[in-house]
């Protein structure tokens, strides 16, 4: 079943026409994602073949979700145009949008969300800055590479994408339900705590593996989550133990602010409420096998 | 970006928002020019990006110009905890009857803005906020609808600030809003906001981070760097649009994705608490589609830092191949070694995911003395950790 992301789904790509858009509208198909077409107001009417696959280009989001019943899109666009494709899929209400772009400015991202509350949060929003969401075997909406791992029964989520398919290879031979990279920027449409919930609900996810990195509070506010919500086991990794104070590191939201955000206070939070923090990511990988080869 | 105080006054000024008259220099002369232009007694203030300036005899007073330039001659080459003062603003005085706190800044866990306003200002509102939080008022910001008169209002008469004062934070608040909204600001942070003997408002410091995701719009924002501060080696890097950040180690890092090279630091801090304690000497993320030509600048940059003593290439082979990648570390020395310049440290490379074994066996029949493959991250880390540690 997965979460969020399934088999059923019906994908399209705001952007798809874009070098980006087409480079990965063409990989998520090979991975058998249900892609059913695009957006691109200049060019609706037309199509755009990938190897073989005609998908057609619609004016809007609202347009494409009547004529394909799609209820996925994956948004490639840059980031001067990037508010603009999210607010046109919230307006759409359209259940899940990918926000793959990024250098999103941070008033932006808190203008769409506030937009998407406003309009009763029908629409869940993954990103910015993100690499998707894969459900291995079902689909796979954004960049996050196909073929790295098959389905499984563990549950992925992380702020950063790299870590992401390190994780997933890492534990290729037992596989995973769903893989979620929720980005790196300073403020995202779906936590750490949203994906939690999700997996803790979800009957084909046995455990869960969370990773996280400075900058922010977002790892102690799951810690908290997961010792009053989440009954699976859970192991984490955090990033940055090494970082300075005060300097951006890569992420735009990878910042140690003062005091606040270090990789010390998130892995004493998760260790608090029994999360057993790997110290690298092989460890961690490890300790999640240690998990599943009990059952 | 961190703006200094004087950037942050020159701001609010183009904001209309009510400051001391001033200006900044970097000369003895230049603070001259300055106290003329203004008259009578002025405040010469160190501008470094760290608190207790005050403390550190940063800040002084001044009367007429003859003081102000032995003032700003003292403090110029001043050392404030570890930043050197290359820069003094001068402004007239203002006779402080009150001093209270305003700021609007970026709420992560909420996913919004938040404004905190204090009658209780010139001290750390963090501590205020500890030691008497009901004098403190945190309000959140919708992104969309902002700070309008209503809402500004609302904050106001909420932090209690006295009647006779309260129409004129309402317009601060209003107008900071503006201002924090039209440069793309992630903070902007006013203590003191004081008012004077005679009921005005002035925004007394400045302290405003600007967001550099948003930097297409605001080309006048490139201007306010401070290139004097900036690393050299982290200059160069921006100019190849490399994500390079400096640290103080000796194993340089390259990797793909900021979340794997942040991770391989981290990796490489450990492996070395048992080789000689070395470090990582950088953080550098090539990003997903990394060729021949931006490993090249990648290990350019590297390899110019003459604290490194050996290199980790970390890479996960995601949408990238490790084939390409392989390639591009055997192009890159050749580039190098084109360019004039020998290569004498060693590279250790780690290459999994897409293509991992074309790539290695690529790095294999190169056969380049100074390439060394290890399969695994914490292996690598180890072996580039004990090289560095050699090397030393």
């Amino acid at each position: 079943m997965a979460i969020w992301l399934t088999k059923d789904s019906k994908v399209i790509v705001q952007g798809m026409t874009g070098s980006e858009g087409s480079k990965h509208t063409r990989r998520m198909l090979a991975a058998g994602t249900n892609v059913v077409g695009g957006v691109n107001p200049r060019k609706a009417g037309q199509t755009v073949d990938f190897d073989g696959t005609e998908l057609p280009v619609f004016a809007s989001v609202a347009d494409a979700m009547k004529e394909t019943g799609a209820d996925v899109t994956v948004i490639f666009v840059p980031p001067q145009f990037t508010k603009g494709a999210v607010v046109e899929a919230i307006d759409a209400a359209i259940p899940l949008a990918v926000v793959i772009t990024e250098g999103v400015p941070v008033h932006d991202t808190a203008a769409f969300w506030a937009y998407n509350v406003s309009k009763g949060e029908q629409t869940r929003i993954i990103g910015p800055n993100c690499p998707g969401i894969a459900s291995p075997g079902a689909s796979n909406a954004g960049i996050i590479p196909a073929d790295i791992t098959g389905s499984g029964r563990i549950g992925l989520v992380s702020k950063s994408g790299t870590l992401t398919y390190q994780m997933m290879y890492e534990l290729r031979d037992i596989g995973f339900s769903t893989c979620v990279g929720i980005g790196g920027d300073p403020i995202i449409g779906t936590t750490h705590i949203d994906a939690l919930a999700a997996f803790e609900a979800d009957p084909e996810t046995d455990a869960i593996v969370m990773i996280g990195e400075i900058g922010g509070d977002a790892e102690e506010r799951a810690a908290e989550f997961i010792k009053a919500n989440v009954t699976k086991p859970v192991v984490g990794y955090i990033a940055g133990f090494t970082a300075p104070p005060g300097k951006t590191m890569g992420h735009a939201g990878a910042i140690i602010s003062g005091s606040a955000g270090t990789a010390e206070a998130k892995q004493a939070a998760l260790e608090a409420v029994g999360v057993k923090v790997g110290k690298t990511p092989t460890e961690t990988a490890k300790l999640m096998r240690e998990i599943m080869s009990g059952r | 970006m961190d703006l200094y105080e004087y950037q942050g006054r020159d701001l609010f000024e183009r904001h209309g928002l009510p400051v001391l008259a001033g200006g900044v220099a970097t000369t003895p002369e230049e603070a001259r020019a300055i106290a003329e232009r203004l008259g009578g007694r002025v405040v010469v203030k160190a501008q470094v990006k760290v608190g207790g300036r005050g403390k550190a005899g940063g800040v002084k007073l001044a009367e007429g110009a003859e003081e102000t330039v032995a003032r700003a001659t003292d403090i110029l080459g001043m050392d404030i905890k570890g930043h050197t003062v290359h820069k003094v603003m001068i402004t007239v005085t203002a006779d402080v009857a009150e001093e209270y706190y305003f700021s609007y800044l970026l709420d992560r866990a909420n996913r919004t803005f938040l404004c905190i306003a204090s009658v209780a200002g010139g001290m750390d509102i963090e501590q205020v906020a500890a030691e008497t939080p009901d004098k403190v008022v945190k309000a959140p910001i919708d992104a969309v609808k902002g700070v309008d008169e209503a809402k500004a209002r609302e904050i106001v008469t909420a932090a209690g600030f006295p009647a006779e004062v309260a129409d004129q934070v309402v317009d601060v608040a209003v107008g900071l809003w503006k201002a924090f909204v039209a440069e793309d600001a992630t903070l902007v942070e006013v203590n003191p906001l004081a008012k004077t003997g005679d009921g005005e408002l002035l925004l007394l410091d400045a302290k405003i981070t600007l967001d550099e995701n948003a930097a297409f719009r605001h080309p006048d924002h490139e201007a306010l760097v401070d290139q004097a501060a900036v690393d050299p080696l982290e200059q160069a890097a921006k100019e190849k649009d490399l994500n390079y950040v400096k640290l103080d180690g000796e194993v340089g890092i390259i990797g793909n994705g900021a979340g794997l090279v942040m991770s391989t630091l981290d990796v490489v801090a450990y492996a070395g608490e048992r080789h000689g304690d070395v470090k990582p000497a950088n953080f550098l993320d090539i990003g997903g589609g990394a060729s021949a030509a931006v490993m090249a600048n990648g290990l350019e940059i590297v390899l110019s830092d003459p604290s490194v003593k050996s290199v980790f290439v970390n890479v996960f082979g995601g949408i990238t191949a490790c084939d390409e990648v392989a390639n591009g570390i055997i192009q890159a020395l050749a580039l190098l070694e084109q360019r004039g310049e020998k290569v004498t440290k060693p590279l250790v490379v780690r290459l999994d995911g897409n293509n991992a074994e074309a790539g290695r066996a690529i790095l294999d029949s190169a056969n380049n003395p100074l390439v060394q493959r290890v399969d695994t991250m914490d292996g690598a880390a180890e072996r580039a950790a004990e090289l560095a540690a050699a090397g030393v």
